[in-house]
Order: structure tokens, then C-alpha cells, then sequence
């Protein structure tokens, strides 16, 4: 109502400005629609040589020979994949935790300090993580993968999963990983635990419940949503990180069950192979990038629907 | 629920101390929590400082890359260059239009329907992988007009611009609605009102979002890699020729099996992470410090 009285008084120099601005603001918003729809058209369109040679087989071939020109990505799908599985495994209940430690359990001295802690994790680049993987992480890590796979040799099953000692594997790019999406879903989970209404908290602690049963009554039931969101964002996060993956995963396509042996990843893949590659084979990479768009896209989608975090900040609650 | 209260019975008893019991569990695995996630950060920051305080002199920071990569000896002048200049561009890039974006969504658009979409795809945008971006900008602007400074910095650009957008639009909303409608009541247009009343109010918020945002973009390594190319003399002409940055030489230098490139590569990491670590710290400082008082 302000804005349409208020028009009338302005003269037409201001108001043409006004306007203007009101144009030059808008359009910077619509900006973020076109640079998502130009990702996939111009990726799309640079890959179609690669999908029109595999069609399918793309996606479902875990063949990939540059040289003999066969393009299938399932390899470094399923990298991604398993990658990723263990960075959530590991890094989900640690975020979980530091989220609880910094909203209900810490004292007030050391919440700061833990909020550092994560907000420099965070602040590591990506290629820092990758060059103390390789360097040092990874040749450390992989004694302790040999005494494992020493003790669970013959076992059924897990022998197979945790059978190898390279210290460039699907483990190491997973503990990477987690590390790297430790500091995000953990700031979800703090965003989603601080949304608990006190009275729900109030009435746990009036009833008795000790501080477990507090977080297990009341906390937790009410962030199912936000927690699952949070823990689909990590996911999106560690399928698209690509340079430390890069660097830890061992850069060998190939499809086995045991986790400490190497592999390679999408992302990873066209981090490494993108400089010398031409034709149907950049196509290929290209395709890559375009598929895991799409698959971090359903995520973060997803994730968000699950989390109805958008409603909820709309909705007005501060 | 008398156990609280005090135990009236034996078995009340044993009840209140297993419960107790399980609290004092949690609470322990919880503080493990912690420390296990600050062990890799002392251990990186260890490595990092240890490995590439070794190879800092001045002569790293100012000399060209060696030719070879196998020689030993300093020189990243041209990636600390590199990596300033293509941040900076990207940065004039991005922090305009994604201030702009955010005020049209909270001083425009606010519910309507395409804010709400505008607003839902700046968060999908958050979470499209660098790399992709990279490669976006190599099928979009690389094949036709080469490798560049620039090229880098649109897809740093592209990297940063949810980011701002959305740490901006957090501010904007703390901005209280009765300096806006003051401002109003006494004439002044919207976009006056906007320019001078309301992103005055909110800068310091603003400007450590876009600190956060610039020091995540200089971290990157992903879109860097086929958009600027390589090079070992300084370039400050972001327009034309290849250039050169911070990460991808630890990228390529980390990969090679010489003590020369090894030290290279730390002494990168340790420029990047102080640079890095010096944003984030002065964010931290600009949003404490110069918070402006709101209700």
C-alpha cells in the first residue's frame, strides 16, 4: 500500500529510476534460472556424442577404454557410490553428535571453540585435503587396512569387503570425505535442532527425562525431516566432490567389493583425464559431468523437499 | 516418575542409576564426537605448517615455477597472482548480482511465485559440484574463445553467486520493516530507500557472507583446472593467455613423485590455507564487530 501511494509522488526521472533498479534486480535473480538451464543445455549438448555412440550402455557398461573407444560409466558410478556410502556412514553420527554438543550439552566456553573447529574444517580447501591424503593420510591409513583385512581374512563376506591394504582406495576417498561434509551436515543439524520449540524440551525436563531421554523424547522426533535433509545434503556434497577424490581414490575403473583397494569416482575421473582427452572421449567426460548434474540436483531437491526448510523460513519463524 | 524425586525403592533405585548410567554414556560419546573430529584438523594444520614452512622464503612467493617439474627449488609468484586476480574478478562478478538477486527476493518478490523458484534453485545451485561448473564454462566459453584468467572467473562466478545470494538475503531479513517504511513515509523511492537505508543497515552481514563465499572460491581447484590452463610466468591480464593458480599447482604438483614438486605443493597449501583462513577469520571478525544492533 506504501509502495503505491508513495508512487504517485515521485516525479518521472525517479520514477523511471526506480523502476529500473526494480528491473536490475529482478533480473539478477532470473540470472540463477538461466546459468542452471545453460549447465544443461550446453553440457548436454557438448556430450551427445557420447550418449548417441552408448545410448544406454553409458550408464550400464563398466567398460571404459578410451583407446578402443567404449565409453561405460558404471564404474565410476559405483565409485562414487561407495564413496560416498562410507563418508555418510562415518560422518553422519559424528555430525550428529557435534550438532547436540553445540546446541544442548556444551557449556558455554567451549561452544564457540567447536563452531571454530568446524568452520575452519569447512574452510580447508578441497585440494589441501587431497594433497594430506595422498601424502600422509593415506600411507598411514594403509598399515592399519592391512592388519584389518589380515584378521578378517577368510571370513565370509566381510573378508571380501575389507580385503586389500591400498592406501589409495574407496576408504581412504570415504574418510576424506567425511571429514570434508562433517562441517555441513553438522550446521544443518544445528539449524534443525534449534528449531525444537523450548516447551517441547520444557516439558521432557519437567517429566524427569534425563538429558538422554530429553534429546531422544523430544529433540530428536522433531527433527526426523531437518535430519534427513541434512544428512542428503552431505550426500549431495560428497557425490560431487572431485579433487580430493581425485587425488585418494587410486584412479582404477573397476567394480570390486573390497573397500581397500582402488577405484575411481565421476567426478574424480574427469578431474583426471579431461586434459588429454578429445573427441567422443571429452564428449564422455562431459556426459559425466552432466549425469552427476542431474544426480546432485534430484538430491539437493529432494533433500530440501524432505526438509521443507524453504516453507519453514518462509513461513516466518525466525 | 517418582524415580526423579528420589528413589523410594530398591528397584526405583536400580532404574534411576541405569538411567544415569545411559546419560553419562551419551554425554562421553558425545564429547568423543568432538575430539574425533578435531583430530584431522590439528593434523592437516600440522602437516601443512610443518611440510610447508620449510619451503617459505620470500623467493617461493615471488619466483616464477620452474620449468621442469622435477627441479628443485622456489617459486609460486605466479599462482599467488593467479589465484588473487581470477578470485578478485569472480568476486566483481558475483557479489553485485547476487546482492541485487537477494534484494529483489526479499524487498521484491518476498512469496510470490517466482521468488520462491528463484530462491529454490539458488539453494539447488549451491550444491551443483565444482567441477561442473568447470565443465560448463569450458563447453560454453573455452571452446570458442580459449583459455583464459576470465574463463576462471565466470565459473568461480557461478560457484559464489548462490552462495552471496543466499547469505545476503539472510541479512536482508533481519533488516528491520520500520527503517523501510520511515524511509518511505518521507518520499524517498524504493530504490532509494533500498540503496540508502536498508543495504547500509545490513552491510556488515553482507559483506562477511561475500568473505565466506570469496575464500570458498579461492579454495577451488575443480573449475580452475580446464578453464585458465597453465602457466609459469605471472599473468595479470585475465583477458588473454593462459594463467595460473594456487590450487591446480598443488593439484599437478601433488601428483608428482619429485621432492621438488612434493615441496612445491605444500608450500601452496600453506599459502592458500593462511589466505584462505585470513577471509574466513576477518568474516568471523566484520560480522561480530560491526554488527548493527537490531531491536
Amino acid at each position: 500500500l506504501i509502495a503505491v501511494a508513495q508512487k504517485s509522488l515521485l516525479h518521472g526521472g525517479a520514477r523511471r529510476a526506480d523502476r529500473l533498479f526494480s528491473w536490475l534486480c529482478l533480473g539478477s535473480g532470473l540470472l540463477v534460472l538461466v546459468v542452471l538451464g545453460l549447465i544443461l543445455l550446453s553440457t548436454g549438448n557438448e556430450a551427445m556424442p557420447a550418449f548417441r555412440d552408448e545410448g544406454v550402455g553409458f550408464l550400464t557398461s563398466k567398460v571404459w577404454n578410451p583407446a578402443a573407444g567404449q565409453f561405460g560409466a558404471l564404474a565410476f558410478i559405483y565409485g562414487t557410490l561407495v564413496a560416498s556410502a562410507i563418508a555418510l556412514v562415518i560422518a553422519v553420527p559424528i555430525s550428529f553428535g557435534l550438532a547436540l554438543f553445540i546446541t544442548e550439552i556444551a557449556p558455554k566456553k567451549l561452544r564457540t571453540p567447536v563452531v571454530y573447529i568446524m568452520d575452519l574444517l569447512a574452510a580447508v580447501p578441497s585440494v589441501v585435503y587431497g594433497l594430506w591424503g595422498i601424502a600422509v593420510f593415506g600411507r598411514e591409513i594403509a598399515k592399519v587396512y592391512d592388519d584389518v583385512s589380515r584378521t578378517f581374512d577368510g571370513i565370509p563376506v566381510l573378508g571380501n569387503v575389507l580385503h586389500g591394504a591400498n592406501g589409495r582406495s574407496f576408504m581412504t576417498a570415504g574418510i576424506i570425505l567425511a571429514i570434508m561434509i562433517t562441517p555441513i551436515v553438522t550446521s544443518i543439524s544445528r539449524e534443525v535442532f534449534a528449531t525444537v520449540p523450548r516447551d517441547q524440551k520444557e516439558a521432557a525436563w519437567g517429566l524427569g527425562a534425563t538429558r538422554f531421554e530429553m534429546i531422544r523424547g523430544a529433540i530428536l522426533p522433531y527433527s526426523r525431516n531437518g535430519l534427513v535433509g541434512a544428512v542428503m545434503l552431505g550426500l549431495g556434497r560428497a557425490m560431487g566432490e572431485t579433487i580430493a577424490v581425485a587425488l585418494v581414490i587410486g584412479s582404477v575403473p573397476s567394480i570390486r567389493a573390497s573397500l581397500f583397494e582402488s577405484g575411481d569416482a565421476m567426478a574424480a575421473v574427469v578431474a583426471n583425464q579431461f586434459g588429454e582427452a578429445t573427441g567422443t572421449h571429452r564428449a564422455a567426460l562431459i556426459g559425466l559431468g552432466v549425469v552427476l548434474f542431474v544426480m546432485t540436483v534430484i538430491v539437493n531437491v529432494l533433500a530440501r523437499k524432505v526438509a521443507g526448510r524453504t516453507d519453514r523460513r518462509l513461513g516466518g519463524k525466525a | 516418575m517418582s524415580a526423579v524425586f528420589g528413589a523410594r525403592t530398591p528397584h526405583d533405585a536400580k532404574l534411576l542409576r541405569r538411567r544415569r548410567g545411559v546419560d553419562y554414556g551419551f554425554t562421553g560419546l558425545v564429547f568423543a564426537c568432538v575430539a574425533i573430529a578435531a583430530v584431522p584438523l590439528v593434523a592437516i594444520v600440522f602437516y601443512v605448517v610443518k611440510k610447508g614452512g620449510g619451503v617459505m622464503s620470500v623467493d617461493f612467493l615471488t619466483k616464477d615455477i620452474p620449468i621442469l617439474t622435477r627441479s628443485l627449488g622456489p617459486g609460486m609468484g605466479p599462482a599467488i597472482v593467479g589465484t588473487l586476480v581470477i578470485t578478485g574478478a569472480a568476486t566483481a562478478m558475483a557479489v553485485p548480482l547476487g546482492i541485487l538477486a537477494a534484494v529483489y527476493l526479499n524487498e521484491y518478490g518476498r512469496t510470490n511465485r517466482l521468488a520462491t523458484i528463484i530462491r529454490t534453485m539458488s539453494d539447488v545451485m549451491t550444491g551443483v559440484p565444482s567441477i561442473v561448473m568447470g565443465l560448463f564454462i569450458y563447453t560454453i566459453w573455452v571452446l570458442r574463445y580459449g583459455l583464459s584468467g576470465f574463463a576462471g572467473a565466470l565459473a568461480l562466478a557461478c560457484l559464489m553467486l548462490p552462495i552471496v545470494i543466499r547469505s545476503t538475503e539472510e541479512i536482508l531479513r533481519l533488516v528491520p520493516a520500520g527503517l523501510r517504511e520511515a524511509s518511505l513515509a518521507l518520499g524517498a523511492s524504493r530504490a532509494r530507500t533500498i540503496l540508502t537505508v536498508v543495504l547500509p543497515a545490513a552491510v556488515s552481514g553482507i559483506v562477511s557472507g561475500a568473505l565466506l563465499a570469496v575464500a570458498r572460491a579461492a579454495g577451488e581447484t575443480a573449475p580452475l583446472l580446464f578453464t585458465i590452463g597453465a602457466s609459469r610466468k605471472a599473468n595479470t591480464d585475465i583477458f588473454e593467455g593462459a594463467n595460473t593458480a594456487l590450487s591446480t599447482q598443488i593439484f599437478r604438483n601433488a601428483t608428482q613423485p619429485f621432492p621438488g614438486a612434493q615441496a612445491r605443493a605444500w608450500g601452496a597449501a600453506l599459502t592458500l590455507i593462511v589466505l584462505v583462513v585470513v577471509l574466513t577469520i576477518l568474516a568471523r571478525i566484520i560480522t561480530k564487530r560491526f554488527a548493527v544492533p537490531m531491536r
